[in-house]
């Protein structure tokens, strides 16, 4: 344990008279939309010195920002923990490029987080908090309507693209058992919609959206805001454990697409995982074919545990979290 | 997409025609949770719900022209409707659900539960969900039990509905599942006896024909047209018993589930032999 402000630190007492140390805080993935998002948030705090580690360039980074384009397996990365006195890691460095190489992909996200969570137990950093995702659960028929935090992980039955999410999910799990002395919190969010490049904001955000005929499964959306909000939260002293994080409700997807007035081509079922297969070997769609279960059967989750252990309440109401895919 | 808006319109018209402006009021008066855009957590949505009312009421009052006893039985906040289930179609679920809608004060919205390959297919997929039936898992259960709702379930499951007509208006064997979520959620069972339903669709079932497509029952009609499409005009009275309350561990052996199941069942089977007793006529 280093520095031992958190006892102090916390809560809104950080007054400038008696300005108590800043939490050091490592974001990993921290060029990506939603790190730069928690950057600027625990940047603008005041309690929080930021740490980035990313493979890419940090654009538009403020200059008390220490960022290192650096790999997470690499000695710098480990550096960054040997010098010491850091007081939390924020593992976002999930890579989920679908046209990416399988391998890179698999050797990238595993043995980049498995070298990130052995750094923090030598390290002795006292929180880690991990952000996997709600499709670790998986889109199945016989899904419950909303799943809690104990129900198996089942997204890569279908999806095997999914696999690394799921694996990192576990290695944190793991070591949320196994090092007893680090409190590991880790994510669960729903769709994150937002300014991010993820599957389901890029979706929303085409001219024209296929949608499968006869299916419109009820979805859970969150703002992007609100996910850092829900980060923020996990940051604090005693937190631990797994989360479902929800948003603000759950709606059908075409109520979704009515709200942000898209055109809607619906495809027969049948018909649309031979077309969309044909399209993913011309290189003519960036959307996997199996991610199609998503906008055909349920995935949604039960956040009560976030509200109640972490006290995260979503600020954004359902038609703001869906206009926030719109680019500003 | 034109045909499909024009569609709707004309549903929608037809509707509101034929329900009158009460129905309004009826769905307003619903006491179930809603977004901002009016969906429930299931994707029920109250205005979504005229168009299968439409059919529900044709069916429920000039089809099989029901006779309702016992709805004052029925208590308020969260329920548990236990019947039995019968007539190869399940439109026993669809008569109970409509007198609940349209002949209780206040209506109330009935929740029944359909099979887990239900979300596979396309349309039914959301269109039953849209209407307020939820997939039977027991937690979907226990979460709209925990919002006071009333759940409809047939514990006989494909067994009752598809049994042949030489079993009629035997109980097949119960699940224990109901009983678990009543002890579990502190629910009041109501128990429901529908009469009526057993000759809407006369069958006999053809096991080898189960058996080979893999299906609990292949029930065929005697006589023309063969498959139980259309149900007879039979006339449908239901039941609704005094409510029961159980206590005990909701994890209890299946050996103390089943003896309360069978208090259930059995108050169910009295209700049936009193409602063919009192009975006159099939057809009317």
């Amino acid at each position: 344990m280093s520095s031992g402000n958190s006892g102090n630190g916390n809560g809104n007492g950080a007054s400038a008279s008696s300005k108590p140390k800043a939490e050091r805080v490592v974001i990993t993935g921290i060029a990506g939309r939603l790190g730069r998002l928690l950057a600027r948030r625990l940047h603008r705090d005041g309690r929080f010195q930021v740490i980035g580690i990313d493979r890419r360039e940090f654009l538009g980074r403020p200059k008390d920002i220490e960022h290192y384009q650096v790999d997470l397996r690499s000695k710098k990365a480990s550096d960054v923990f040997r010098n010491g006195g850091i007081d939390a890691l924020v593992h976002m460095g999930v890579m989920h490029d679908p046209r990416a190489s399988k391998k890179d992909h698999h050797s990238w996200n595993i043995g980049g987080t498995t070298k990130l969570l052995e750094n923090c137990q030598k390290y002795g950093v006292p929180k880690v908090v991990v952000l996997s995702s709600a499709n670790v659960y998986g889109p199945r028929p016989d899904n419950a309507q909303f799943l809690n935090e104990d129900a198996p992980l089942m997204g890569s039955q279908e999806f095997p693209e999914i696999r690394d999410l799921i694996e990192v999910d576990h290695l944190a799990s793991s070591f949320f058992w196994r090092a007893r002395e680090v409190e590991t919190v880790i994510l669960r969010p729903v769709h994150i919609l937002g300014g991010v490049h993820n599957a389901p904001s890029n979706y929303l955000r085409l001219p024209v959206v296929p949608t499968l005929l006869g299916f419109d499964p009820m979805v859970q959306p969150i703002h992007e805001r609100d996910v850092v909000e829900a980060i923020v939260c996990a940051l604090r002293p005693g937190a631990r454990g797994i989360f479902n994080v929800t948003g603000p409700g759950e709606l059908p997807l075409s109520a979704i697409l009515h709200e942000l007035g898209r055109r809607v081509l619906r495809f027969p079922h049948p018909l649309a995982k031979p077309v969309l297969t044909t399209l993913w070997r011309f290189g003519a769609t960036s959307f996997p074919v199996p991610e199609l279960d998503f906008i055909r059967y349920v995935c949604m989750v039960d956040g009560r545990r976030s509200r109640e252990e972490l006290g995260f309440r979503p600020r954004f109401s359902l038609k703001e979290t869906i206009a926030a895919v719109n680019p500003t | 997409m034109g045909i499909s808006d024009w569609l709707k319109q004309r549903a929608t018209e037809l509707a509101d025609a034929q329900l009158g402006p009460d129905f309004r009021e009826t769905t307003k008066a619903l006491a179930v949770r809603q977004n901002e855009y009016g969906f429930d957590p299931f994707g029920f949505h109250r205005d979504s719900l005229r168009y299968v009312a439409l059919v529900a009421q044709f069916l429920h009052r000039k089809y099989f022209r029901t006779q309702v006893f016992g709805m004052e039985n029925v208590p308020e906040g969260r329920v548990l409707l236990v019947s039995n289930h019968s007539g190869q179609l399940p439109f026993d679920g669809l008569v109970i659900a409509s007198a609940m809608l349209l002949d209780a004060h206040p209506p109330r919205m009935v929740r029944s539960m359909v099979e887990k390959f239900v979300p596979t297919l396309p349309f039914a997929s959301y269109l039953l969900a849209r209407w307020g039936q939820i997939i039977g898992t027991p937690e979907n259960c226990s979460r709209l039990l925990e919002d006071e709702e009333a759940i409809l379930v047939f514990p006989e499951g494909a067994k009752g509905i598809a049994k042949s007509f030489s079993k009629r208006y035997q109980l097949q064997e119960f699940g224990l599942g109901f009983m678990r979520l009543a002890l579990s959620t502190g629910t009041p069972i109501v128990p429901v006896a529908v009469i009526g339903a057993e000759e809407q669709a006369p069958a006999i079932n053809v096991k080898p024909l189960a058996r080979l497509m893999d299906l609990p029952a292949f029930p065929i009609m005697p006589f023309p047209p063969f498959f139980p499409l259309l149900p007879l005009p039979t006339r449908y009275r239901i039941y609704f018993g005094e409510p029961l309350r159980f206590d005990g561990d909701p994890d209890d052996d299946d050996e103390v589930i089943e003896d309360q199941v069978k208090v259930v069942k059995n108050s169910i089977q009295t209700m049936i032999q009193v409602g063919l007793k009192e009975r006159k006529n099939v057809f009317w």
